[in-house]
């Protein structure tokens, strides 16, 4: 335990109290108004694209994900076949956002190869811009770490759904129908928005995809609070960047907290 | 909706027919035959991978026979789905719907019947007063022990007034006590209720213990289908003898029906070989154990078990018998002591000596 409380203590508590204490000052001085910054439009519309970017791609990513687990699961995947998806799912989950993010580029970015072959042809794809816009582009690209991530985190609760339910549904005069609506349905929902407060968050605190593929302006929080950490052009605005950020700790403690309570609760009826 | 056929204390007859069901080159079920009498308890015996629970499975519309057929009551349901057999089942475990309680469980398939709110509480409280856990009703299976949970599963299973009962292993995941106990109460409500039960197990004394009759399964077949005094007594096969109760392997001779063995005569079971070299089947208690100086045996050991003891001897020949013994003559007989067995005339089959 002791481990635990040092690593938790380096690289969680200690950060996150500079963040709120930065968040609270100015010049050394306790101040309200790094906070009150976080109402200008552009702190606003950065907020509002980072919670529409990460919901959207939290839903999409868990149906889908969801899907693909269940096919995963009635497919029983076994042995080295069932260990190579796993490992690239972690590896997608981890790293897929800005290998994509990159490949996209160089294949559909305004001289990516597959642009320049369709324009060859006669295909005119256009300029290629949609793919920086945050809520086009991004999306997709998201969309190709959520599905992995979600793959992951989902496949425990569907491989917790016992064979014995089913028949038991069964034997008790229901069908398949009955079987998915009033018993793996409702045994599956907490994992499921579980989950997908998890790709939310997940979403919510990307960096590194956004800031490969985006190169104008921050039009999403965690771009926004790198630019105030990067920029020299305006003193004080760390400060602002750290009030940024203490929003952005308080979404992701919310939707965490709600995890681990509905985590808690499936766990209690998928244990083995 | 099926119709509830079956009324209380009245069962239907079972009657599986030629059951085939093979995987891959693998024979689960080899012309497999068993008529349950209506109300009777038939437990299935035998090792595990002998096909017990594929011929339950088939029975409940689970697992589909390559050939043969099952009735139930007088009508052909082979090609029924299970959702409309009416069976009533209770798995080894886990079986409860995690996300209910112990009554939603057990109302669960009156709802399916679409019955009245008024009428599935009625029979829910009904079914957990029977297996003694009213108290009980508004925990879910994660507040509940193993044997808890395996009650409301036969309450859930006995809520639909179900043509068949279907029990596979449902008390191997107990531990010793609550196996034992859960047995006879299952027995209990079984007699009550008087639905026609198939019991599978691979324990010999559970199926000796609840069962009306107990049929032994060896590889996909039927060996023996008896009275469970019967099973005992009169073992039609080696390894029947072998399975249901202990038994020594002794070498003696078989002349005219009977066979000497140990320096006494029994008669030897149907079935039996009748002349020559061969292996008598004896059991324990058939067998009389007197200290004796001059005796050709000599004691290894003894155990206490409750009830009664078992001393096992070595004979003159290196062959180890075990004899039952009142429980209070185990310390008579300590570990060297010189003794005299004898047969005492029981019968017992007699098998080819290899
Ligand atoms: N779904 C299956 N696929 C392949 N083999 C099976 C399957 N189900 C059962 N078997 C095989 O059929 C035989 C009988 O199984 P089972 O009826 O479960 O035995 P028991 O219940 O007596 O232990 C076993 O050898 C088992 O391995
Ligand atoms: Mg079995």
């Amino acid at each position: 335990m002791v481990p635990f409380f040092a690593y938790t203590t380096v690289f969680l508590l200690i950060p996150t109290l500079v963040v709120v204490i930065g968040a609270f000052l100015s010049g050394g001085r306790p101040t309200l108004g790094n906070v009150r910054a976080l109402t200008e439009p552009a702190v606003i519309s950065a907020t509002q694209h980072s919670v529409v970017l990460s919901a959207v791609t939290a839903v999409g990513g868990a149906v889908i994900g969801a899907v693909l687990a269940y096919a995963v699961s009635t497919a029983r995947v076994d042995g080295v076949l069932r260990r190579f998806v796993a490992s690239l799912c972690g590896v997608l989950a981890q790293f897929g956002g800005v290998a994509l993010a990159f490949a996209f580029l160089a294949s559909f970015g305004a001289t990516g190869f597959l642009t320049t072959w369709l324009a060859k042809v006669g295909v005119d794809t256009g300029p290629g811009l949609w793919l920086y816009e945050w809520d086009k582009g991004l999306m997709l690209v998201y969309l190709y770490f959520q599905i992995p991530l979600m793959l992951i985190v989902f496949l425990p609760a569907v491989e917790g759904l016992r064979p014995q339910w089913r028949e038991a549904t069964e034997t008790l005069g229901g069908s398949t129908w009955v079987y998915w609506r009033r018993v793996a349905a409702p045994i599956l929902f907490p994992s499921f928005v579980g989950a997908t407060l998890l790709l939310f968050t997940n979403a919510f605190s990307a960096y590194a995809t956004a800031a490969a593929l985006v190169s104008q302006g921050s039009p999403l929080l965690p771009l926004a609070i790198g630019n105030t950490l990067t920029s020299e052009v305006i003193l004080g605005q760390e400060n602002i960047g750290k009030a940024m950020a203490l929003e952005m700790v308080v979404v992701v403690a919310v939707a965490m907290t709600l995890y681990a309570v509905l985590d808690r609760r499936s766990s209690k009826w998928l244990a083995p | 909706m099926t119709s509830m056929t079956s009324t209380d204390g009245q069962g239907v007859a079972v009657q599986l027919t030629g059951l085939r069901r093979t995987y891959g080159a693998l024979n689960a079920l080899d012309h497999f035959t068993l008529h349950i009498a209506p109300g009777e308890l038939v437990a299935l015996l035998g090792p595990s991978g002998c096909g017990k629970t594929t011929a339950l499975r088939c029975l409940a519309g689970l697992e589909d026979p390559d050939s043969g057929r099952i009735e139930v009551g007088g009508r052909d349901i082979t090609s029924v789905p299970t959702s409309r057999r009416d069976m009533g089942m209770v798995f080894q475990a886990y079986s409860l719907f995690p996300h209910m309680t112990a009554r939603q469980n057990v109302e669960f398939g009156l709802q399916l019947r679409k019955r009245s709110t008024q009428e599935r509480r009625t029979r829910a409280a009904d079914m957990l007063d029977l297996v003694g856990l009213s108290d009980q009703a508004d925990k879910y299976a994660h507040q509940m022990s193993g044997g808890q949970q395996q009650r409301v599963a036969l309450a859930r299973a006995l809520a639909i007034e179900p043509q068949v009962l279907l029990l596979d292993e449902p008390l191997s995941a107990l531990d010793a006590k609550v196996r034992t106990q859960l047995r006879d109460e299952i027995r209990r409500i079984q007699l009550t209720v008087g639905t026609t039960t198939l019991f599978v197990t691979h324990d010999q004394e559970e199926a000796l213990a609840v069962a009306d009759r107990v049929g032994v399964m060896r590889a996909g077949h039927l060996e023996q289908l008896a009275a469970p005094e019967e099973l005992y007594a009169r073992p039609t096969s080696e390894f029947v003898a072998d399975f249901v109760g202990l038994t020594n392997r002794l070498p003696g001779t078989a002349v005219d029906g009977h066979a000497d063995v140990l320096g006494g005569r029994v008669p030897l079971l149907d079935g039996s070989a009748t002349s020559g070299e061969v292996m008598v089947l004896v059991r324990p208690e058939g067998i009389d154990i007197a200290a004796d100086p001059a005796g050709d045996a000599t004691v290894l050991s003894g155990s206490f078990l409750g009830a009664h003891g078992r001393v096992t001897a070595e004979t003159a020949g290196g062959h180890h018998v075990v004899v039952q013994v009142p429980s209070s003559a185990v310390a008579a007989y300590p570990p060297g002591t010189r003794v005299r067995l004898t047969a005492r005339g029981d019968r017992a089959l007699a098998v080819r000596a290899e």
